[in-house]
């Protein structure tokens, strides 16, 4: 068990390093970064909203993960969410309750997932232009159910899943950190998550070795609508309405993005979902950053890029070796074992 | 529904041109439905058409520029008394207008303009984006009369000529008055989400007790905020004064209950006043300028909002 632990700190340091890093970069910034106020029944402060803001990209990736150690990619999550919103919103809307919205926001990803599934699995289209078609064509159909408005509602129920609280916590954060650790809990304590590192290794002989590869592969993308879905809920149910035009706009790129900064491969194999996790807050920390650096909004996207390419370089395989050579010969051998070493005989 | 009656109607205007018993026949070549305003300006365009008996033929460019070249040729081709165009991009246009001024139809362009000769068109009928700021500044002095407050700025998506403009306006409007100063400005992309994202953000950075007045510079994000004021435990409209643009129908719900200050109408009405113009030409052939600029009506709480909010939902926002 302790060598289990050692095993995961040791792959996710890096993360938890740029991480720490970035907090950090924040408290220079806003010197009240770090404080945490209960007020109004609810925690307060930015690291509760780098957390809570973190919500739809931690949930994505989360289902990204597993794709992309498929060797696949989603590129639909975002317009899945939106579908998911506009179902939700509609549904409550029609005046069903909050627990049929969810379930049939779920069903509607699920559906998604499948249906990018079966192109890659079954009919062998490559994942990037499979999960293009339900980009392109997934926001025209959340508009088909918001009929092209902000599909606003009052359910509180629904609400509450993206807005309200437990126990002073945002209920968004914990419905994250739930799906996250029941996803990881699942695919370290059982095979599957050895199955889908070997169909990203190699599906051929992974297929020849009997596993089933076409269920495993629709099975992740299905989870990754899933996944898409339970954002996209979260997502409306924040501002009380499904904005079709706008929910997860390019959200699948910070979801990609954060996998990367987790260490995943994106030619699939080995993966760590706790690692994408902190890339999740990694992204969202910067954007923090930029929100209370109150610089001028043009710069934005600059500082993004410019805190992005740091944190890919220091992660690339060449500056990592580099960095290792250096740290190698900074470490001079001390003059005593010289001395010692000339004087011992061979 | 509504998505369904817009299709038929564009397909309709495809049609062969019927007899019909009404005196003018206009064509309209709209942009397409790219937000909820424009599904407005399309709903009170045909009901401005209707109001004055004219016959109304509408197509819907999804967005396409050579779908609103193809429209107007066939406008042409119909003999049209004139011609309605939201332009989707402001340049190419110059070939197409040629052919309607050869056919001696004139051409009102709708909310946008174009870059082409004076003398391809009639007037184009706009909004003036830098007024709309201006409003919201001059409404905000107005109401502190002189008492010291900070204000933060929720800005359209950078770099996009209403989210320019409208920052110009209200710079121009506050201006000299030393009693207000902007102290955060950031981006909100124009939506709800971003919105309420940015302004929890500036409800830390400065501290909910020193904002006093919020100008976002659309209504989509002003809504957005005041969800993120409520949840700092503060009240929206009283602890902080909130005043966009757009006059969209959540915002004027929003005013109805105080949670929101002020708004500045982009009216969708654009038709109207290039109807008016229209029928005057046709007419009598009074010209009108080249540059009709709509009213930028500033609402408040002294407007009875819910009736407001009534009446505009239906339109299509």
């Amino acid at each position: 068990m302790k060598h289990h632990i050692n095993t995961t700190l040791r792959r996710i340091a890096p993360q938890l390093v740029i991480l720490a890093g970035v907090l950090l970069l924040n408290f220079l910034v806003f010197p009240d970064f770090f404080r945490i106020e209960f007020q109004h029944g609810r925690l307060f402060g930015n690291l509760i909203d780098v957390l809570n803001r973190g919500a739809p990209t931690a949930l994505l990736c989360i289902g990204m993960t597993l794709v992309i150690a498929t060797k696949g990619i989603d590129l639909s999550v975002g317009a899945a969410m939106a579908i998911a919103g506009a179902v939700a919103a509609a549904l409550v809307v029609d005046g069903h309750s909050w627990q049929v919205a969810l379930l049939g926001a779920l069903c509607a990803g699920a559906v998604c997932g499948a249906w990018n599934g079966v192109l890659v699995a079954v009919l062998r289209i490559q994942p990037i232009v499979a999960t293009l078609v339900l980009m392109v064509a997934g926001r025209g159909i959340a508009q088909l159910v918001t009929e092209g408005t902000i599909l606003t509602f009052l359910n509180p129920g629904l609400i509450h899943l993206g807005a309200g609280t437990v126990a002073g916590i945002p209920t968004p954060i914990l419905i994250w950190l739930g799906l996250g650790l029941a996803v990881t809990a699942i695919v370290r304590k059982t095979a599957l998550g050895m199955l889908i590192e070997a169909i990203g290794i190699n599906e051929s002989s992974s297929r020849l070795a009997g596993i089933n590869s076409r269920v495993l592969i629709i099975s992740v993308y299905l989870i990754s609508g899933f996944c898409a879905a339970l954002a996209g809920v979260i997502v409306a149910a924040d501002i009380k309405g499904a904005d079709a035009n706008n929910a997860g706009l390019w959200l699948e790129l910070d979801a990609i993005l954060a996998v990367v900064i987790g260490g995943n491969s994106l030619l699939g194999g080995r993966f760590s979902i706790i690692a994408s996790l902190l890339g999740a807050l990694i992204i969202q920390s910067v954007n923090s950053v930029i929100l209370l650096s109150g610089m001028p909004p043009e710069l934005n996207l600059v500082i993004k890029a410019l805190i992005i390419i740091a944190i890919l370089v220091i992660q690339s395989p060449t500056v990592k070796h580099a960095l290792y050579i250096l740290r190698a010969s900074a470490d001079p051998i001390p003059p005593g074992s010289i001395k010692e070493a000339k004087e011992s005989p061979q | 529904m509504k998505l369904k009656a817009m299709l038929i109607a564009g397909a309709m205007s495809f049609v062969p041109m019927t007899a019909m018993a009404a005196d003018l026949t206009i064509g309209f070549s709209q942009i397409g439905s790219e937000s909820g305003w424009r599904a407005a300006e399309t709903t009170v365009t045909k009901q401005e058409a209707e109001k004055r008996g004219i016959n109304l033929k509408f197509a819907d460019a999804q967005q396409k520029q050579e779908n609103q070249i193809k429209a107007i040729r066939s406008f042409v081709a119909q003999g049209v008394d004139a011609i309605l165009l939201a332009p989707v991009v402001a340049t190419g246009w110059d070939d197409v207008l040629e052919e309607a001024r050869d056919a001696e139809i004139p051409v009102v362009l709708l909310d946008r303009t174009i870059d082409a000769p004076d003398d391809l068109y009639m007037t184009a009928v706009t909004s003036d984006l830098v007024h709309e700021g201006r409003v919201a500044g001059q409404w905000l002095v107005d109401e502190t009369a002189g008492a010291k407050c900070d204000i933060v700025e929720l800005q359209g998506t950078t770099g996009s000529s209403p989210a320019i403009d409208r920052k110009k306006g209200f710079e121009e409007a506050i201006a000299g008055h030393d009693n207000l100063n902007i102290v955060r400005s950031q981006t909100g992309d124009f939506t709800r989400s971003q919105g309420k994202v940015v302004m929890e953000s500036f409800l830390k950075a400065v501290g909910g007790e020193n904002i006093c007045a919020l100008y976002a510079h659309n209504d989509d994000m002003a809504v957005g905020a005041i969800q993120a004021v409520k949840e700092a435990g503060l009240k929206p409209g009283e602890d902080i004064k909130i005043v966009s643009i757009d006059s969209v129908p959540d915002i004027h719900l929003a005013m109805s209950k105080g949670e929101a200050n002020a708004t500045i109408e982009l009216t969708p009405n654009m038709a109207g006043p290039a109807l008016d113009a229209l029928e005057a030409y046709l007419a009598d052939g009074t010209t009108p300028p080249k540059w009709i600029q709509t009213e930028s009506k500033l609402y408040t709480l002294e407007d009875d909002n819910m009736a407001i909010y009534e009446m505009k939902k239906d339109l299509g926002y």
